[in-house]
């Protein structure tokens, strides 16, 4: 290793220990001064990678896919560089290879995974040149900071077809049509995924629907079956083009059964054999991120036995269908915290909890940050409908509270279910305190029961325990949580939940 | 019983923020003051009657590729039927990418210009320069109808309002000597940028750039779109509990820095 190039590592690690003195979170800073300093830093340190890189970039579902990848290729003794705090951009790619990085040109792992931000998976191609690209799906997703969906898929063609991700092996959803079409004339170099399974099938095209129409032609797409948003089974009546399947689909997801908030089961199959897998994660959208580290990792050389193994040890990455305790003793009720950022997402979570029974508190946290996208337009392209006769009692927090409280009243919750509290900590104390009549002192009597009036109750949970509080933040409200929640209880366990119930 | 009868335009292409929150908010704020409501949609190789009956014409915002898509077709098969609806004083409202097509062209690259309705006298041309994207605030005074003081009161725009929401275009959007803006921009980019106008109006025929759900957030705009489309004053609405609604609007206004 150059003389100039270790003293550059050392600065930029540097600057990753004093803003982390300073209390920053510090996961891109270190990377993006090492960029400054050395523009080509993510090919330098990439190339010290002896099995290479694979690249994961979707609108959704990037972190759980990755962590599905890791958990598989890491179970079978692979050591990975991974991106696994979600720093997405080259700062974050860059400070993930820095921390790697040893003396002498050597790195601490052999094969580095990266999911990649939809608009940065260009550049970092560029530098790292990886073995294999991911490309998960493509939905509307934070107009406001890339333009239009367009745009990207245009700059994802280009990324796969020639250049520098010429070489890469593609995996790619074979029921997201502008995906599949990136990989028709890539000839052996294209693995795709896709679900068959037509009992999932919707009514039809979601609102959101994007890809309606051929990337070849123009001519809308027949849609044969719908499974999520625009995923789905579908064909060009004008020019024949239509979802790769038989052969061409190498990585499969059969029989799924979807099971409420907790838990997917699917029949996997691969050309290396077919398994059942139980996933700890539920909705039909962690079945396609379970299909598309499958594919990954199948590229990648990873046995079938392996590929299972990791996918079922995978549990929630942050703030996705992440389960918390808050309080203590009596006060204990758990928080499912359910990341939603735009409607292709938040349509699958509403739906998912749709699956669960009864009436739910909800906590909806709503900002309009940079991160979460400036533009809280979306929430009317979600489907709050599905759950506008479940919700006992909705609290709405956040930067853009009220917006969220009128999207729900016209949805058809009944406004009088409706809380705003733009305050967090005030939002989660009040929502934290709403629980059935009867969870506090008394089970449900017998009629309650049978006439449902009780029917948010988890039988099955211990006495007197009330049903989950279920947050569904977006992502920089999805922080301050968990920020709260750590303040919460690294204070004393008996006034931990006092603060959240009075 | 009243009814509104409104024609979403290319509802399945047009829609890209998310603009059925638009139509949503019309149906809700009907039921709920029992004035009857009925959508249907006008879409791709589809004719616009000139005898449509609908009181509220719908066109929302598309990316490029849907836009084209849109415009030949708009050009060709409606055109006369959305210039018969405003000669008799319809409602027709374009957002975004619906607003560019309601004017006279627009100008997407060299070479390629789609063309538009002509109903409001504005021409769009894609621009060298970054895309006019964020918060914004417009200030709708009552004498831009081109009608008299008294004649605007009485269509209930008395006074200034103020309209929010936001915006993502990368076209600018250029008025004809006599066209009306929609309003004053009080933050935010507008039709140009440049210019401190944003959107256009002609009577009935209203164009803006402040995408999507506009209407969720300024729900006194929404109900004066109501009345316009069924000739009435918005006072004659039966007035309806609007504190979520007006703190939404609050919000926004706040998001705008107005």
């Amino acid at each position: 290793m150059s003389a100039a190039l270790a003293a550059r590592l050392a600065a930029a690690r540097a600057v990753g220990a004093l803003s982390r003195l300073r209390g920053g979170g510090a996961t891109s800073a270190p990377g993006k001064a090492l960029l400054r300093m050395q523009p080509d830093a993510i090919a330098v340190l990439g190339r010290r990678l002896a099995r290479g890189s694979a690249v994961i970039s979707a609108t959704n579902g990037k972190t759980t896919t990755a962590a599905m990848a890791a958990a598989i290729l890491g179970g079978d003794g692979v050591e990975l560089v991974h991106n696994r705090a979600g720093a997405n951009m080259a700062g974050g790619i860059a400070s993930t290879l820095l921390d790697a990085a040893r003396a002498h040109g050597s790195i601490a792992g052999e094969l580095g995974l990266f999911e990649v931000d939809e608009m940065w998976l260009q550049g970092v191609v560029a530098q790292l040149r990886p073995r294999a690209i991911l490309l998960g799906n493509l939905f509307r997703d934070q107009l406001d900071r890339y333009g239009e969906l367009d745009t990207i898929a245009e700059r994802w063609s280009t990324t796969v077809a020639g250049g520098p991700g010429g070489q890469a092996r593609l995996v790619l959803n074979a029921d997201d049509p502008a995906l599949a079409d990136l990989g028709r004339d890539a000839g052996e170099r294209v693995v795709y995924f896709g679900v068959e399974d037509d009992s999932l099938a919707l009514p039809g095209l979601s609102h959101a629907a994007d890809a309606k129409h051929c990337r070849n032609c123009g001519a809308p797409y027949v849609f044969d079956a719908v499974y999520l948003g625009h995923l789905g089974r579908y064909h060009c009546a004008s020019c024949g083009r239509a979802r790769p399947s038989g052969e061409a689909l190498a990585v499969r997801a059969s029989d799924v059964r979807l099971e409420g908030v907790r838990a997917a089961r699917f029949q996997l199959h691969t050309p290396q054999g077919s398994a059942e897998v139980a996933l700890a994660l539920p909705g039909l959208y962690n079945v396609y991120n379970a299909l598309a580290a499958a594919a990954l990792a199948h590229t990648l050389g990873v046995g079938l036995p392996a590929i299972v193994a990791g996918l079922q040890n995978t549990t929630a990455a942050f703030g996705r269908a992440e389960s918390v305790t808050l309080g203590a003793g009596a006060d204990r009720r758990e928080l499912r915290i359910l990341l939603v950022k735009n409607p292709a997402g938040a349509n699958e979570v509403l739906r998912t909890l749709a699956l669960e029974p009864g009436e739910h508190d909800v906590l909806g946290i709503l900002n309009d940050k940079i991160a979460d996208g400036r533009d809280v337009s979306w929430i009317w392209d979600a489907d709050f409908e599905l759950l506008a006769d479940r919700i006992r009692r909705v609290t709405c927090a956040g930067t853009r509270a009220a917006e969220l409280a009128v999207r729900l009243k016209y949805a058809g919750v009944d406004p009088e279910r409706i809380r705003v509290e733009p305050d967090l900590a005030e939002a989660l104390a009040a929502a934290s305190a709403d629980r059935p009549a009867g969870s506090d002192e008394k089970r449900p009597t017998d009629a309650e029961c049978l006439t449902g009036a009780d029917a948010g109750w988890d039988k099955g949970s211990s006495r007197g325990a009330p049903p989950p509080l279920y947050a569904l933040p977006t992502y920089t409200a999805m922080l301050a949580l968990h920020k709260l929640l750590a303040r919460e209880s690294s204070s004393s366990p008996t006034r931990r939940l006092r603060s959240t119930l009075r | 019983m009243r009814t509104l009868r409104v024609c979403a335009l290319y509802p399945d292409l047009m829609n890209i923020y998310a603009d059925r929150g638009n139509l949503l908010v019309l149906e809700r704020r009907c039921v709920w003051r029992g004035i009857g409501f009925e959508v249907s949609a006008c879409g791709l190789g589809e004719i616009l009657d000139t005898e449509a009956p609908h009181d509220l014409f719908y066109l929302g915002g598309g990316q490029d590729r849907d836009q084209r898509l849109c415009a030949e077709d708009l050009a060709l098969l409606k055109r006369e039927g959305l210039r018969a609806a405003a000669t008799r004083d319809a409602v027709v409202l374009g957002v975004c990418g619906g607003y560019q097509l309601l004017g006279r062209s627009y100008e997407l690259g060299v070479g390629e210009e789609l063309p538009g309705v002509g109903l409001l006298d504005v021409r769009t041309v894609r621009e060298a320069g970054p895309r006019l994207i964020g918060n914004v605030a417009i200030e709708v005074t009552c004498d831009q109808g081109g009608g008299t003081p008294e004649a605007e009161s009485a269509a209930g725009l008395d006074g200034a309002h103020v309209l929010t929401g936001f915006e993502n275009h990368g076209g600018r959007t250029y008025l004809g000597a006599a066209q009306q803006p929609l309003g004053r921009v009080l933050k935010g980019c507008g039709n140009d940028g440049r210019s401190g106008l944003e959107g256009a109006r002609s009577d009935n025929v209203i164009g803006t750039y402040l995408h999507g759900p506009l209407l969720p957030k300024n729900v006194w705009f929404a109900d004066w779109l109501i009345a316009r489309a069924l000739g009435l004053d918005p006072s004659e609405l039966a007035p309806l509990h609007d504190e979520l609604e007006i703190a939404a609007h609050r919000d926004a206004r706040h998001a705008a820095g107005v």
